[in-house]
């Protein structure tokens, strides 16, 4: 008897127990949709993660110095020294200098801007544009410049869109907007990134309170050489300040890629979880098919009799349980599907972010054969009892 | 002589049951040839039963020999037994046994399904089998949608699809009433006409009197084997001396 025989009396004996096969195929379905939607979100939260740091740019290094004391401390010519002296392994570097003073701009204060000194090389490293006037120059940072470039919030809110030339304060000192940075995300908001006002590292480090500059941001020719790029910041400061306390080097796709491992990590334990459930469904399979066997006693009796042999009753069988796994498998894909777009839509409207609940196909195709493989391994019982039935003894049971 | 198609040779059957061993076939022997229609008659617990599961290749004696054309089918594992089911035998029970999820065409065409024969090439064959039994126009229904007669005549045509050697009738016309006893049993004759060997097995002595020839029974052994028409095929042999009427 061909498989394709097999296949079409099991479809048969699904469609005519339609209530009890959907039933049955509940553990795999639910089973299958858990898997399928687990991965997918993390598969959702992976590229969230991963847009937020390319954001802030995986081929990009920080160097943090604080120094030894009051006593030594580092250049900014020296930390440029780095990035000349490795000119293969970097493209620029860009000091910076966050600053915490108020902002005033005409008689409002917008108070979640976040101010930074930057070189002229900071827009050309992070990839902003400049959607009018001009960037940061060098003779700004030359001549600490009271210049500053503005985000496109501010210079929509309150500004009405034109900015270049008018002033605003930072602290006690009055700038003068010279730039307007092109909106970076798509909801340009209070807080966001395009919140922000960039001026001349030299000038924010002599209006800051320590007055001196203590980060630097470096971009690598090849962001897989960040941690080479690691190494020679970390090994040029250590000669300077010999004490491994006085820095910290931070490698943005380091960060990406222990952030990734913790997200599969947490993800693999959750599909673990769902999985069990498939075995859940597995068994609820085979009780189903026992019970099956038990009623189709004299179905098989009549088969044997008419010279089924052993291995087409088991074929039947198994090929009937391995049918309900593996539709259950494909409703709880299609089920899966149906609740990863629910929950992107849940997670938008209540996290107000963008994480997409993605499925992957890895998955999908998984969670398929899986669902099918047990069909197969939990008919094999009920198929193996139905195959041994004794004809006569199948014959005359009522 | 020509090698006969059903041979038992001192068939012996035991069945354990608790403590006891019940002796179900004892020394059994006789010899049925090609063409024939045979009964095979007996009260319950002759012994009937056991020779037709044997003769039927459902089961195997425990001492004797039991050759089926000449193939000894005491010596076959269970694959091989159910091989020459489909190959040599066609079943005519009491219950009809028919599928009731399937059609008439699908239940006829099972034992075709089992040889391996061709989806096209097995529907055409199970339809002319169900014509040739007077029910090429109900291809489609299902068994319960038919009477009893009707049921029992898919069942012949079921198990005659495959052109066996011997169609075997467990006590075909138990659950029939008298009319439709006789259309079954003519059914069965016309069979027997055609060319078939045709075994019948049965206890009641009016039916097994409709072949050619009559075997009985009584407590696992041959107490009569011959003609149908002789006196001594329907009565109770005294000489006996067990289970007669007195």
């Amino acid at each position: 008897m061909k498989l394709s025989e097999s296949f079409s009396l099991a479809i048969r004996t699904i469609v005519s127990r339609k209530m009890r096969t959907f039933l049955t195929m509940l553990g795999i379905i639910i089973g299958v949709m858990a898997v399928i939607v687990i991965v997918g979100l993390g598969n959702g939260m992976q590229n969230y993660i991963r847009e937020s740091f390319a954001d802030l740019g995986t081929n990009t290094l920080t160097a943090m110095v604080m120094g030894r004391g009051s006593s030594r401390s580092v250049s900014v010519d020296q930390m440029y020294e780095i990035a000349s002296d490795h000119a293969d392994k970097f493209d620029a570097l860009s000091p910076t200098v966050s600053l915490s003073d108020t902002v005033r701009i005409g008689d409002k204060t917008p108070d979640e801007t976040t101010v930074t000194g930057v070189s002229e090389d900071y827009f050309g490293m992070k990839d902003y544009e400049i959607s009018s006037g001009r960037g940061i120059w060098y003779s700004d940072v030359m001549g600490r410049g009271k210049v500053c470039v503005i985000g496109e919030y501010l210079a929509n809110t309150y500004f009405d869109g034109s900015p270049i030339g008018q002033t605003l304060r930072i602290g006690a000192n009055r700038f003068t907007i010279v730039g307007v940075m092109a909106a970076e995300t798509d909801d340009v908001d209070e807080g966001g990134t395009d919140d922000c006002i960039f001026l001349p590292y030299s000038t924010a480090a002599r209006i800051s309170y320590t007055g001196t500059i203590t980060s630097f941001t470096y971009t690598l020719k090849d962001e897989n050489e960040a941690e080479t790029g690691k190494t020679i910041i970390e090994n040029a400061l250590y000669l300077i300040f010999e004490d491994s306390n006085a820095y910290t080097v931070i490698s943005n796709s380091e960060i990406l890629d222990t952030m990734n491992s913790m997200v599969n990590m947490i993800i693999y334990v959750l599909a673990g979880i769902a999985a069990i459930s498939l075995v859940v469904g597995g068994i609820g399979i085979m009780n189903i098919m026992l019970v099956s066997v038990t009623e189709r006693t004299q179905e098989i009796g009549i088969r044997k009799a008419l010279g089924a042999k052993e291995r087409y009753i088991m074929q039947q069988f198994v090929m009937e349980a391995a049918t309900t796994s593996a539709l259950g498998g494909a409703l709880g894909i299609a089920g899966g599907y149906l609740v990863s777009a629910v929950a992107t839509k849940v997670i938008t409207a209540v996290l107000d972010t963008a994480i997409t609940v993605a499925p992957t196909m890895g998955a999908v195709a998984l969670a398929f054969g899986v669902s099918a493989g047990i069909g197969i391994a939990f008919g094999y019982l009920p198929a193996k009892k139905a195959a041994q039935l004794n004809p006569i003894d199948a014959l005359h049971y009522d | 002589m020509e090698q006969a198609l059903i041979e038992f040779q001192n068939v012996c059957k035991t069945y354990v049951m608790g403590d006891a061993t019940v002796r179900a076939a004892d020394q059994i022997s006789f010899q049925i040839g090609r063409g024939e229609f045979v009964a095979i008659v007996g009260k319950s617990g002759s012994g009937k039963s056991t020779c037709m599961n044997i003769i039927g290749c459902l089961d195997i004696p425990t001492s004797g020999n039991y050759l089926l054309n000449g193939h000894n089918v005491g010596q076959m594992n269970k694959n091989e037994l159910a091989a020459i089911r489909n190959k040599m035998l066609g079943f005519v029970f009491q219950q009809y046994n028919l599928l009731p999820k399937l059609s008439l065409l699908e239940n006829v065409e099972i034992p075709l399904m089992y040889a391996g024969v061709a989806r096209e090439e097995r529907k055409q064959r199970a339809k002319t089998a169900l014509e040739q039994v007077g029910l090429g126009d109900k291809l489609r229904n299902r068994p319960n949608q038919l009477s009893g007669g009707q049921q029992q005549r898919v069942s012949i045509a079921r198990a005659l699809v495959g052109r066996p050697a011997v169609i075997l009738a467990d006590e075909p016309t138990g659950a029939l009433d008298s009319r439709t006893s006789r259309e079954v049993l003519q059914m069965l004759k016309d069979v027997h006409a055609a060319g078939n060997t045709v075994v019948l097995i049965t206890h009641d002595n009016s039916i097994a009197m409709q072949a050619q020839r009559i075997i009985r029974l009584e407590d696992g052994c041959v107490v009569y084997d011959g003609d149908a028409h002789e006196p001594e095929a329907v009565v109770q042999p005294r000489a006996a001396g067990t289970g007669g009427n007195p």
